[in-house]
């Protein structure tokens, strides 16, 4: 068991490692800082906010519509290996959601959606990581929309390449859960009720798997 | 009522067609002339005035929400009007076939440029049925909001997301909406001048009934 775990490991070790070596090849000679950031210790994990993504998407008159938040950043204090004793936490500034037209993402900034004036992020805590296995994780925590908290868990599946880790994962949300959408437009007939969020984070310099 | 109806066509002077006199003056072959339809037939007149009141009526929304500010209103409305639109497409596909195998009543007397002019009216009219939905189909897909018909047939999108093609198709959208309300307009103008001033019973043909 202890053997085949350890060849197991050597092998993605390697793996990761060649990987890396492909990847970081052509980029070594101008980026010295990302080589730096690829060998950071555990705890320095940094969101790389040019290469992540956070998308939600909705129904409205059965016709499925996607949106993107802009804004969002993340603190990690998180060792693969020791999820348990892991901590996350996400803030993603509603105002920067878009959903590719004009006259909608000036509603969703509006007291009826987000009521960005009043609470302008939306937050997520961790309060339990738990490993699964193949790299995949569940995060219970927190999730903060307009001043409503609700228990989430979230299912997250990491792959690490040229020492960037690669967090990706999708979950499902009610908006009336968070006010999301009032008055008239409490109506899911017209827009549904059921919300998928997408994401997919991009960190530099967390701990290997 | 079976009774009301054979009396009606018994005093109706047009019930027992000339048709055998006719063909008793042509003596020699006592072959019958064909019948000539004077009317479009029952098919063909459910389709014409179901899409007349189909297309006015999402014309007319289409023209009403085109500048309403963002509202449940207006997103219910750009939805019936896409529903509608595609609806009007389905069914004048289903139309132009029934009219393919299907010919019309011969045309009435008129002068050659009036029924040059008609025919060219209706073609027209046709080509529009097609343009008008299938441009407002193209400009949703391309604004990223897919047709999903009455809500639950999730229709392919036949050009991807594009913003720049969006505002194109927007503006070639309206220009064959507006095109074909011209069009009807026409036609509505010729349905007048037939009834009011030609008096040649035009509008007859397009109208269930008897003789």
């Amino acid at each position: 068991m202890t053997a085949r775990l350890a060849t197991h490991l050597s092998i993605t070790a390697l793996s990761v490692l060649s990987a890396a070596f492909i990847l970081a090849a052509p980029a070594m000679a101008q980026t010295k800082p990302a080589a730096a950031a690829a060998a950071a210790p555990a705890g320095a994990a940094k969101l790389v906010p040019a290469q992540s993504d956070i998308a939600f998407t909705f129904r409205q008159m059965g016709v499925p519509v996607e949106g993107h938040f802009k804004k969002f950043d993340a603190q990690l204090a998180f060792d693969p290996k020791n999820a348990a004793a892991g901590k996350v936490s996400l803030a993603i500034e509603l105002a920067s959601a878009t959903i590719g037209d004009a006259a909608t993402d000036a509603e969703l900034v509006k007291p009826e959606w987000f009521d960005t004036k009043k609470i302008p992020t939306a937050t997520f805590q961790s309060t339990s990581i738990k490993t699964l296995g193949g790299g995949k994780f569940e995060v219970a925590g927190k999730l903060t929309i307009k001043g409503q908290v609700h228990d989430t868990v979230v299912p997250v599946a990491l792959t690490q390449a040229g020492g960037t880790t690669t967090a990706t994962g999708a979950f499902a949300m009610k908006r009336l859960d968070f006010k999301i959408g009032e008055g008239e437009w409490k109506d899911t007939s017209i827009v549904a009720n059921d919300v998928q969020v997408k994401f997919k984070l991009a960190i530099a310099g967390m701990a290997p798997l | 009522m079976t009774t009301l109806n054979d009396n009606d066509n018994a005093h109706d002077p047009d019930a027992a067609p000339t048709m055998p006199a006719e063909a008793d003056i042509a003596a020699p072959a006592p072959v019958p002339m064909p019948v000539l339809k004077t009317r479009y037939d029952g098919v063909a007149m459910a389709f014409h005035w179901v899409l007349a009141i189909a297309i006015i009526g999402t014309f007319s929304v289409g023209w009403y929400m085109a500048d309403l500010p963002f509202s449940m209103t207006r997103l219910k409305l750009f939805n019936w009007h896409k529903w509608a639109g595609v609806t009007i497409l389905a069914l004048s596909a289903l139309r132009l076939l029934w009219r393919l195998a299907h010919r019309p009543p011969a045309d009435l007397p008129m002068p050659a440029w009036q029924k040059l002019a008609a025919h060219a009216v209706h073609w027209l009219l046709y080509a529009a049925f097609f343009a008008v939905p299938l441009s407002g189909w193209a400009y949703s897909s391309a604004a990223g909001f897919p047709i999903v018909w009455f809500g639950v047939l999730p229709l392919p999108d036949f050009v991807g997301k594009d913003k720049a093609l969006a505002e194109t198709l927007k503006e070639v959208h309206g220009f064959f909406a507006y095109g074909l309300g011209l069009l009807v307009l026409a036609h509505l103008g010729a349905v007048v001048k037939h009834v009011v001033l030609d008096k040649d019973g035009l509008l007859r043909r397009m109208l269930p009934g008897r003789g």
